[in-house]
């Protein structure tokens, strides 16, 4: 290989951002743009029984009022997924029901943003406040009141069993027979875990700037994952044809799943149809927090049993996840906390998944980095560790012995899919051997591993877990790509997908250069407008670099034989003697630059555009693996956790750009690492969030943090491009878990709810 | 409506103002959008500008009390056609994912090394204790700070010695 894959190249947008010159979608301006604002429920829930528009309309500066009066009610998901959407159609966007503190009432349009506070301050509405469901353990209960109905004569899909109250999705799936095989056991362990309610907290509030262009167009700049489907998802909702919207997404300051949902572009693009006016809307920090999406809380019952030599006889997995009030991803984030979780030991004979996704008068859940195996392997791990202390095993070992091996499947892989079966996959890399070999050497696993060093009332302890999450939805994503040539070797790369920050672009354009034997710096990347670049299903599901990224490959492939045609042609030479490298095609000692190709094709002879285009999807989803070892201080005093130490080794495949895998890695560690020990919604008795700013809700910053290592274990993964697994999701979902186990190895004690506060470590160590 | 003279990254301007605008709704109203919104409440650390040579978040900062003072954003820093070292250093460091937070940093940074050139890790990681990032895990983001500390030190050694020529 190769002069371009596998080198840390700087990100290619990066000194752009650096310099603040780079534009995100509050950024964006035309004259005469007016603001939209929304006007939230104060209930849990409600009916609205009426709405006094008229003050707010009188108001000077005031043009527009939105509400369930005046908007065709549309049923539809919010889940930016590809069609049809394995979600729920049980969301409009006004009803004249309200389901959770922070639902949307109205919107107004005016002319500037203090004007916006105004006309929703003298909006009057009338409630019937209705018993509201804020357990969502009880959701399911026939006396609870119901919450929400999917609508499946309306979606695509049918969700719920048409019995249980509240039920947003359900799947479930068996092999062997589990209660046989926990009776074969030594040792059961039956515990039961909680996961809490989480932000992104991508820095960059959602965004959308809408306005008609000079053919009368829409066009919505917007800060979204899937530029694609808010296209589809605002045709349909506001009743007007896909041709008459552009979607463009500029730079985007985060998303982390957060902004793969659609359910605020239409609101301002229905104010521009209906005013003519360009239209912006920038959420504030609280509504971000209240009113967008969340990661799903969940209840998991785990059964485990193992045998003293160390076999386990029996998984048995039951999720209980609460959606809030509408059920974005209800079922797939369900689904996935078991198909990205249980394969990992595909030894098991006796494997049961069964799980229910309710509806509650609380925050909406949605895609967040991780995607239900966060939550689920935070149980997991837990066991894993238990099991392995049962049997007198040391958990790495554990691990090492049973995890799934390239050659090998899973029955879940085929069972459990994203609203239909999954697919049957023989896993081709796993680098999860040297992943646990490399992360314990490097925390110092043997010497630290139940040494419970002390100090006064702080002893540290060690814990870990090991990893695996998918790369794309199989047979479902696809993306594209095109590339088009100039006249002086250089490229236009456009592709469909959707570069949040995560460096996307550079990656893209790192494997297009590899194929043509250039530097980077020669191909010029335009991604996400669907006016102007192929489709791409978007940024999700740890899809872009495999399944994106072999779209550009192949695409770059194309173009590399019409290069070589021209060489050709030009030269006399046979085609199958050429290569192209450092800007020129190659053969023997005959050197000919791109740019006297590209010159060649345009103005020659038999002159054409050297062009191609390409789509892929994916038969396989492989696994990314990683094997997670963290360091902690308890405080048996105060319950207070200090993470000392942090140590993620990583098999994505090859990285196509090491430095930026090593970013995703570490950022998602310390997400992960907040998430685990400080984030958490706040709820009064009314269902209302209390805490919705970063100064209550407590994300890490810098001077919080140990140092994070990562250490990336090259594999090579046959099915993606130059040997490319993903990376932006697992590491997510390591802290949850390898923190629990470590506060274990520390004080003896386990966590069964998240996140460890030091009021909940004091009330286990308390308990004992 | 009232009016106020300032200077921003050199230029002397002269704004008509609400009394309660924010400096950071100003800056922005005014074609100074380098300066991001991350939460308008003083948590973020996005909006930070340079006040008079001091770090402050523009949105805690009435742009009335701004009155006579000079203020650098990101762009007064450095720009694409003449960057600083600082950024520079975080964009080769890795250190620039989203880039949202990244002007804030980079003011963050441009105070610290300022006032201590030669940082050890932990000033690092407290000077930049306002600014949160989600991208990143901060550790490119110090890696790019120290980068950039070690090669101002060296343009500063190398312009000494000449000057001791």
């Amino acid at each position: 290989m190769s002069d371009v894959v596998g080198h840390s190249v700087t990100k290619i947008d990066a000194l752009a951002l650096a310099t603040g010159e780079e534009k995100f979608v509050d950024d964006f301006d035309r004259p005469g743009t007016a603001h939209a604002g929304i006007l939230y429920s104060p209930h849990a829930s409600a009916r609205i029984k009426s709405i006094d528009t008229a003050a707010a309309l009188a108001i000077d500066g005031v043009f527009d009022v939105l509400s369930q009066k005046n908007v065709k009610k549309v049923v539809h998901t919010t889940a930016g997924q590809g069609f049809p959407e394995p979600s729920p159609y049980d969301t409009a966007m006004f009803d004249d029901r309200v389901r959770f503190v922070g639902d949307r009432v109205a919107a107004v349009l005016a002319a500037s943003p203090a004007l916006v506070r105004d006309a929703l301050a003298a909006i009057r509405v009338e409630y019937e406040p209705l018993p509201p469901v804020l357990d969502y353990e009880a959701a399911a209960d026939p006396a609870a009141p119901i919450v929400n109905e999917p609508d499946s004569g309306r979606g695509p899909f049918s969700f719920g069993d048409g019995k249980t109250r509240n039920l947003a999705a359900a799947v479930s799936f068996a092999i062997g027979d589990v209660d046989a095989g926990l009776l074969q056991a030594d040792n059961v362990f039956d515990r039961t875990y909680r996961t809490h309610y989480a932000s992104h907290c991508m820095l960059e509030p959602h965004s959308v700037f809408t306005f008609l262009d000079e053919r009368n167009r829409l066009v919505i700049y917007s800060s979204t994952q899937v530029p694609f489907h808010v296209r589809r998802i605002c045709a349909a909702v506001l009743d007007i044809p896909i041709r008459s919207i552009r979607v463009i997404k500029p730079r985007i300051g985060g998303g982390f799943g957060g902004k793969q949902e659609v359910f605020l572009e239409y609101i301002p693009a229905l104010f521009t149809l209906r005013t003519g006016r360009p239209v912006k809307m920038v959420l504030g920090r609280k509504e971000v927090f209240v009113s967008s999406r969340t990661r799903h809380p969940m209840r998991i019952r785990m059964r485990s049993g193992v045998k003293n030599d160390g076999t386990i006889t029996a998984i048995d997995h039951d999720v209980l996840m609460n959606t809030g009030a509408y059920g974005s991803h209800a079922l797939t984030v369900l689904s996935n906390a078991g198909s990205k979780v249980l394969p990992l030991f595909n030894k098991v004979e006796n494997v049961r998944f069964s799980g229910r996704t309710v509806y509650s008068n609380l925050p909406v859940g949605g895609a967040y980095r991780g995607y239900g195996a966060t939550q689920s392997v935070f149980a997991f791990g837990q066991q894993i560790d238990m099991m392995a202390r049962a049997a007198g095993i040391d958990v790495v070992d554990f691990y090492a012995q049973r995890h799934i091996r390239e050659g090998e499947t899973s029955a879940i892989f085929e069972a459990l899919g994203e609203g239909k079966a999954g697919v049957e996959m023989t896993i081709r890399s796993c680098g999860l051997g040297e992943c646990l070999r490399l992360g314990a050497e490097a925390i110092g696993w043997k010497s630290k591993r139940g040494a419970r060093l002390s100090d006064g009332p702080r002893v540290r302890g060690v814990g870990m877990v090991g990893l695996m999450q998918g790369s794309s939805i199989p047979r479902i994503d696809m993306g594209a790509s095109s590339i088009k040539m100039n006249e002086d070797g250089s490229f236009n790369l456009m592709v469909g997908a959707t570069d949040l920050g995560t460096g996307s672009d550079t990656v893209l354009a790192q494997i297009a250069a590899e194929v043509l034997g250039v530097p980077v710096d020669r191909i010029i990347v335009y991604s996400s407008d669907t006016d102007m670049t192929p489709f791409d299903t978007g940024a999700y599901a740890s899809s872009t670099t495999y399944l994106s990224g072999e779209s550009v490959r192949r695409c770059a492939e194309k173009i590399k034989v019409q290069i070589i045609d021209v060489a050709a042609a030009m030269s006399g030479k046979e085609a199958d003697t050429f290569s192209l490298a450092e800007g020129n095609a190659l053969s023997g000692d005959l050197s000919i630059p791109l740019s006297a190709i590209a010159h060649h094709a345009f103005y020659r002879r038999d002159q054409f555009q050297i062009q191609a285009q390409a789509s892929h999807v994916t038969e396989a989803s492989p696994p990314p693996f990683s094997a997670h070892f963290a360091e902690v201080e308890v405080d048996r005093e105060t319950g207070l956790v200090k993470v000392l130490d942090y140590v993620a080794a990583v098999d994505c495949g090859q990285a196509i750009n090491p430095l930026l895998a090593e970013g995703q890695c570490e950022g998602s560690v310390v997400n992960g690492i907040s998430f685990a020990l400080t984030e958490e919604y706040l709820f009064n008795s009314r269902g209302a969030m209390t805490n919705a700013s970063f100064g209550r809700y407590k994300i890490y910053s810098a001077a919080d943090l140990p140092k994070i290592r990562t250490i990336l274990v090259d594999t090579h993964e046959p099915t993606g491009p130059y040997g490319a697994k993903s990376v932006s999701e697992i590491c997510i979902n390591g802290p949850l878990p390898a923190i629990a186990n470590a506060i274990f190895d520390a004080v003896g004690v386990r966590l069964f709810e998240s996140p460890f506060t030091p009021e909940r470590v004091l009330r286990a160590i308390e308990e004992g | 409506m009232m009016e106020i003279n300032l200077t921003v990254n050199g230029e002397r301007l002269t704004w008509a103002i609400r009394p309660d605008a924010s400096l950071l709704a100003c800056l922005r109203q005014n074609g100074f959008i380098e300066v991001k919104s991350g939460c308008a409440e003083g948590d973020c650390g996005a909006c930070l500008v340079l006040l008079d040579g001091k770090p402050v978040n523009s949105c805690m900062v009435f742009a009335a009390s701004a009155q006579g003072s000079s203020v650098t954003t990101v762009r007064g820093i450095g720009t694409q056609r003449s960057p600083h070292v600082i950024q520079e250093s975080l964009a080769e460091s890795g250190g620039v994912q989203c880039g949202f937070c990244t002007p804030g940093m980079v003011v963050a940074a441009f105070a610290l090394l300022r006032d201590n050139p030669d940082p050890g890790e932990s000033e690092i990681r407290r000077a930049l204790d306002g600014c949160l990032c989600r991208c990143t895990g901060y550790e490119k983001i110090v890696d790019g700070i120290r980068l950039a500390a070690a090669r101002i030190r060296e343009i500063e050694s190398a312009a000494g010695e000449q000057s001791d020529e």
